[in-house]
């Protein structure tokens, strides 16, 4: 009976392809693509029949085939039906249980496997629908990004509008707080950063690359000449071209040099998606070749991994707190919110859209006072207005402390708390009174630092000891900041939890936050994050071991090579050979005190640099030593994957032209990170998972990331190993199908409308307030599966990651494991930045301290520059004489002493290098310091009549060191940065 | 400055406008307090309108240059008491518009909803209605040659949309686009103390804007400080009074930060006293020229001397 059902199936099985075909044109298309004969069989050769494909026309016979171009081959009718199954009755888990195990066996040209296997899994995806057909005849999309989805409104094949969307009624109810006798609900509406609305004008970028590109002097067969990169043109090449240069160096990279030659070297945060992130894809692609990691180091959260994780844990976190109910709890108890570094504003959390801004009205509406520490008047100072406490950069760690002096001296603390949830508390008030060293931490002796009168800290520290208030590190309000990127960052973050613990971190109204995170949601509800790898397989450097893997049927792969460059060190590892890291590890304390070197034995040193993603001349520290990289001869290959022809782009010898997320399909929930970033979709107002439609066709030749890795990966035969015989679409139901989305609505309809609204949870089950279980001695009960089990000293669940269980005013981890170093002392010192106001001759030489924030107009660098729309917001760039500058924010003192006036082009330079910028005077930063951001994708060195060299682009991360922060971390310090300043014309004209 | 506060009660224009049409008409509120320079607003119209044409409403803005919907900032005094604020401005919709007069026949006409739009065939090289706008709200688009504006999305509205781009993607709320009558709008208005840009022009804009003081007025402030028990402190609870030709004009008190603020002043050069005092301390004076908005500084208390020694200290 099986064996008459087996036959018959293939029997109708050309039947359906042709009658799928006849409906559906784009499936004839495809299937037109290959003339060829494929057969199915038993292995046997019991059953078999075999299918001859000709100009999209179907025929079988039953039979085996002498010499077929594809063999299907299953081991026994019962796998055979595993895959022979219609659509909805098929098992995923068996499918990739059956292939593993080499019960089926797909033999041919890969190119023709793989067509034929996605041919087969595209029958299933015929008859859906995608997009709402909406009255003015376009149809409407929807898309997710970095800051936040969208509506992608489409006609006869061009994008006309994005807009953000607009829950309806029947979408799920949003949640109610209930504070001081007023209820909040938020807006019904996705919201969205600004960046997210420029994603049009980025689409039709006249900067898109259209076509593969060959760098005109670059010859694989002859003379390189990687000295020309950045500087020679391109040439347009053919795909087939282009493919045979990239696997041609792949494979002999392989054969004359061995593993470790490749690298592949990507910035984060491109584009978003499960599918086509560098996470999935690039990762798979690059476990199948093997790749020498460049290994990122957490620079969101540097202060906070390498200092403050050691006081309090959470390193899984990469020691910055949750923030589980704090929304609720800062409404209804909290009088005051000290933002520390932080703008969400500018920067809404991380793809936090505009969803905080509601909320920090609503607690301006209830009295809550605002109080901003940051050398600028940020955004969020602007709009909601409250205290300025401008403090020069580097120097917030003696702020910190006078505070804490006076605390101590005044009784404004906690006692209770500190006597039964911290340890070492003695020793920190011997440090503060300066009984130890002489010095006692007086408002005044900070007031020489940080330049913020004594009386306003005595002002703060009263305020603070007698209210309930949210401290705001960071945009987040939990941690990150501007100020954990700097020399001093690790004591910065360090205080930030040693000031929580002396005002009872985890009582009502005493918590991190500043209303950007820890809203009710319903948490348990699963779609997976980016970080759990997608696609990938990868199970060490992504987490996807912790859901995804199990929900997610799909072949593991993983990486032969362990060799490692840590991402700051890259160009140290290129031009000198060698370099020194420390990984970024949060699985416990410790993991981040073992160095690790490069080259490692066994492998090869790099050779081939396979660039992914955006350009990062602009976010990487000291980011001239990379282009000194890029032209180092022992590079024999450099490849980029790029969308825009911009910054580091046009440093590669063959340009691979990938499209944006709007020309492929992805799906994606929106500020869903997971693994390190656990439940960020806190920072939101309501939890939307969206399928990321193929808006439009791939504009020019450009392909999808998938289908270029794809498209290499046939040519080394592992087209079917990295596709697993499907297609992006496929992938995408498949990470549908691992969420708990079926749950709720079923792919047809999810496909069409787009997008699901998880309901909040509901008032009754909401999550405990963060930390409130440690204030209160009881097992941990907020939703977080971290720390490791393994990492509880007594019982599990109880008490915190530090070896005494509870807070550490002296840190245990650092005492034991790194206890003479002198730049991260056990007990947390204020040691003024080694590149900073005590810098003498360098100070003198380069008097302006410099930050780089993050920008609110461009995510990273890809928003910026591009030809996009962005460059026209007046806060982003000046356009002087037809060229777009960025910006650099200076003090009318400061500006007038140089004799600069507003939007004057100016050269900011020391001796790492020179960036020229339109100036923009105010006194919304403070005197001796200047502000400019560290997104520009531009790259444009041009020479004034001196010959002197600067970047036109705006890279003002060619000014920053690329020193570690302290030493015996990986952490970078690009915000302790001595700069000067002059007005480039002035120097034209000389 | 061109921008000034507007009498609560509407021009004799508005008042003509509005008896003319009892209609529904489309009107934009601006709230400069809350307005933070995200800019969603102008991205959200280069992109329904870059690359777009849309008929008998709007020809493609070009990619670059146009600021249909524009925001200007102007930042007040000087760290650390220092604010900015944001005005966007676009195309007011004038009841009583200059452009459509010197357009002539049919070439800028005025919706029933009170949308004015550019007819963009006709306004075909007429880029003497550049001119004609006293706002600076109508672009020259050199290729295509003609005169455009913000036209409210009205291609949108005529689709069934409730409100325009701008407003659907403030994340503030501080854009409000209301279609109403007249009478209704007057009452808003009036409620709200909104005001409209150059009231004296009559131009009857439909745009209107609430706490544009932020924008065109002024404010002294200052820090008082004084010593206790040796060390200075803010002074917290110190009364100011702020008077003008010996008039009281306003009075304050500090806060924890001992910092002071009075705001909404004109501009005008005019002369003003502050009078600070404080419980344990001698009064201070301090005279104020207002011709832009002003820093006091650190304002120093001395302690009143007692005669007394065993007297309590000050509050703070």
């Amino acid at each position: 009976m099986k064996r008459f059902l087996l036959k018959t199936v293939l029997a109708i099985l050309p039947r359906v392809l042709t009658k799928t075909a006849r409906k559906n044109s784009s499936f004839l298309e495809f299937m037109r693509r290959h003339n060829c004969v494929v057969q199915i069989k038993l292995k046997d050769d019991s059953i078999g029949r075999y299918f001859t494909f000709n100009h999209g026309v179907v025929r079988s016979v039953a039979g085996i085939h002498p010499n077929p171009d594809v063999a299907m081959v299953f081991k026994d009718l019962p796998t055979a039906f595993v895959f022979l199954k219609p659509p909805p009755m098929q098992k995923p888990l068996d499918i990739v249980h059956a292939a593993k195990n080499f019960k089926v066996v797909v033999a041919g040209p890969d190119d023709l496997a793989v067509w034929f296997m996605q041919l087969l899994n595209r029958i299933q995806m015929t008859s859906l629908t995608f997009g709402t057909a909406m009255p003015d005849g376009t149809t409407r999309f929807t898309t997710t990004t970095n800051g936040g989805p969208l509506f992608v409104w489409v006609k006869g094949g061009r994008i006309i509008r994005t807009t953000p969307i607009d829950f309806e009624d029947t979408d799920a109810p949003s949640w109610t707080i209930l504070a001081r006798g007023k209820a909040f609900s938020p807006r019904r509406q996705a919201t969205v950063a600004p960046h997210a609305l420029s994603l049009k004008s980025l689409v039709y970028s006249e900067k898109r690359v259209l076509y593969p590109m060959k760098r005109v002097d670059f010859d694989p067969a002859g003379e390189r000449n990687p000295q020309n990169r950045g500087v020679s043109g391109y040439v347009r090449i053919s795909w087939d071209e282009a493919l045979d240069i990239v696997v041609g160096e792949i494979k002999r990279m392989k054969r004359e040099h061995g593993p470790g030659a490749i690298t592949l070297y990507h910035s984060s945060h491109h584009q978003w998606g499960n599918v086509g992130y560098y996470l999935s894809a690039m990762q798979r692609f690059g476990n199948l070749i093997g790749y020498t990691r460049v290994h990122l180091n957490p620079d969101s959260w540097e202060g906070w991994y390498w200092g403050a994780q050691h006081h309090f844990g959470n390193s899984m976190r990469i020691g910055v707190a949750a923030s589980y109910g704090t929304v609720e709890d800062c409404l209804k108890e909290c009088e005051m919110i000290v933002f520390w570094s932080g703008d969400p504003q500018s920067v809404p959390g991380a793809y936090g859209g505009a969803e905080g801004t509601e909320r920090r009205f609503w607690a301006r509406e209830l009295g809550i006072e605002f109080v901003h520490i940051t050398p600028n008047y940020t955004a969020t100072a602007q709009v909601y207005g409250g205290k300025w406490l401008p403090i020069r950069p580097g120097t917030d760690p003696a702020l910190a402390i006078a505070v804490m002096y006076v605390w101590a001296v005044e009784g404004l603390y906690d006692m209770d708390y500190v006597s039964k949830r911290t340890t070492g508390f003695d020793e920190w008030q011997d440090y503060l009174l300066g009984t130890s060293d002489g010095v006692p931490k007086t408002p005044e002796w900070q007031e020489v630092e940080t330049g913020i009168p004594a009386a306003d800290v005595r002002a703060l520290a009263r305020a603070w000891g007698n209210k309930k208030t949210y401290l705001a590190p960071g945009s987040g309000g939990t941690g990150f900041g501007g100020a954990c990127r700097n020399a001093t960052g690790g004591q910065w973050a360090r205080c930030m939890i040693l000031m929580m613990a002396m005002q009872g971190w985890g009582k009502p109204g005493v918590n991190f936050g500043n209303l950007q995170i820890g809203t009710p949601l319903d948490f348990a509800f699963y779609f997976p994050g980016y970080a759990e790898g997608g696609m990938s397989g990868e199970l060490q450097f992504s987490a996807c071991a912790v859901n995804n893997y199990q929900r997610m049927p799909h072949v593991l792969t993983m990486n032969p090579v362990k060799q490692m460059v840590p991402r700051q060190r890259l160009p140290e590892a290129i031009i000198n050979g060698r370099a020194t890291g420390y990984a970024w590890d949060g699985s416990s304390l410790e993991a981040q005190f073992a160095p690790f070197e490069y080259p490692m034995p066994g492998y090869s040193p790099i050779h081939m640099m396979y660039r992914y993603g955006g350009s990062s001349f602009g976010t990487v520290a000291n980011s001239g030593r990379f282009a000194e990289m890029y032209r180092h001869s022992s590079l024999e290959c450099v490849v980029n994957q790029s969308i825009w022809f911009e910054g580091e782009a046009k440093f590669a010898d063959v340009i691979l032209p990938a499209c944006t997320a709007l020309e492929r399909w992805d799906i994606g929930e929106w500020s869903n990170c997971a693994g390190y970033v656990h439940h960020l979709q806190g920072q939101l107002n309501h939890r939307v998972a969206v399928m990321q439609h193929k808006c439009i066709e791939p504009l020019g030749e450009s392909k999808s990331d998938y289908q270029i890795f794809l498209d290499i990966l046939t040519r080394l035969g592992l087209g079917a190993l990295f596709s697993e015989g499907g297609s992006e679409l496929d992938w995408c139901k498949r990470v549908f199908d691992s969420s708990d989305l079926p749950e709720r609505i079923g792919w047809a309809e999810f496909v069409k409308k787009g997008y699901y609204v998880v309901p909040a949870e509901p008032e009754k089950t909401r999550d405990p307030v963060n930390f409130r279980w440690y204030a209160e001695d009881r097992r941990k009960d907020v939703p977080e599966p971290m720390p490791l089990p393994s990492q509880y000293a007594e019982e599990f669940g109880k008490g915190l990651q530090t070896p005494s269980g509870k807070i550490e005013f002296v840190s245990e981890t650092l005492k034991r494991c790194d206890p003479d170093n002198p730049e991260r002392p056990a007990l947390n010192r204020y040691i003024p930045a080694w590149e900073g106001l005590h810098s003498g001759e360098l100070m003198k030489k380069y008097p302006l301290q410099m930050i780089s924030p993050h920008s609110r107009f461009s995510f990273h660098t890809y928003n910026d520059g591009k030809d996009s729309v962005t460059n026209d917001i007046e806060d982003h760039r000046i356009a002087v004489d037809g060229h777009y500058y960025w910006l650099v924010r200076i003090n009318p003192e400061d500006a007038g002493r140089r004799g600069i006036h507003q939007h004057d082009l100016v050269r900011l330079f020391n001796d790492r290098g020179a960036v020229l910028c339109a100036a923009d005077i105010s006194p919304m930063v403070v005197a001796g310091v200047v502000v400019s951001f560290q997104a520009s994708a531009e790259y444009d060195l041009v020479k004034d009549s001196q010959g002197r060299v600067a970047d036109r682009g705006g890279c003002v991360n060619g000014l920053t060191p690329d020193r570690r922060q302290m030493q015996g971390t990986e952490g970078s310090a690009p915000n302790s940065c001595l700069i000067e300043i002059d007005r480039w014309n002035a120097m034209v004209e000389a | 400055m061109w921008l000034v506060m507007v009498d609560t009660t509407l021009s004799e224009a508005e008042n003509e406008m509005t008896t003319r049409h009892g209609a529904k008409g489309w009107n934009l509120i601006v709230d400069v307090a809350k307005c933070e320079n995200c800019n969603n607003c102008t991205l959200a119209v280069r992109d329904e309108y870059i690359e777009n044409d849309f008929p008998g409403y709007s020809a493609a803005q070009p990619k670059h240059g146009h600021h249909w919907i524009k925001i200007s900032r102007r930042v007040r005094g000087d760290g650390p008491m220092v604010d900015a604020a944001y005005l966007p401005t676009s195309c007011n919709h004038c009841d009583n518009a200059p452009c459509i007069k010197a357009g002539g026949e049919g070439v800028v006409r005025k919706r029933q909803d009170g949308i004015v739009i550019i007819d963009p065939e006709r306004a075909k090289g007429r880029r003497d209605l550049v001119e004609a706008c006293p706002y600076g709200a109508i672009w020259w688009n050199e290729e295509r040659q003609l005169p455009q504006i913000w036209t409210f999305d009205a291609h949108l509205l005529d689709q069934g949309w409730t409100e325009p781009r701008c407003v659907q993607v403030c994340p503030t709320r501080a854009m409000r686009a209301l279609n109403i009558d007249g009478e209704a709008m007057k009452l808003i208005a009036d409620a709200e103390k909104l005001s409209v840009l150059l009231p004296e022009l009559q131009t009857a804009p439909r745009v209107y804007y609430k706490n544009l003081y932020r924008f065109d007025q002024d404010f002294v402030g200052g820090t008082v400080i004084g010593e206790v028990s040796g060390v200075v402190e803010c002074l917290h609870g110190a009364q100011i009074v702020l008077s003008k030709g010996g008039k009281e004009q306003a009075r304050t008190t500090s806060d924890l930060f001992g910092e002071f603020k009075f705001d909404g002043l004109s501009p005008d050069g005019a002369k003003y006293a502050l009078q600070i005092s404080k419980d344990g301390f001698d009064g201070q004076s301090r005279d104020v020229t207002l011709s832009k908005s002003t820093y006091l500084g650190r304002l120093q208390l001395e302690p009143t001397k007692r005669a007394n020694p065993g007297q309590r200290q000050p509050d703070l």
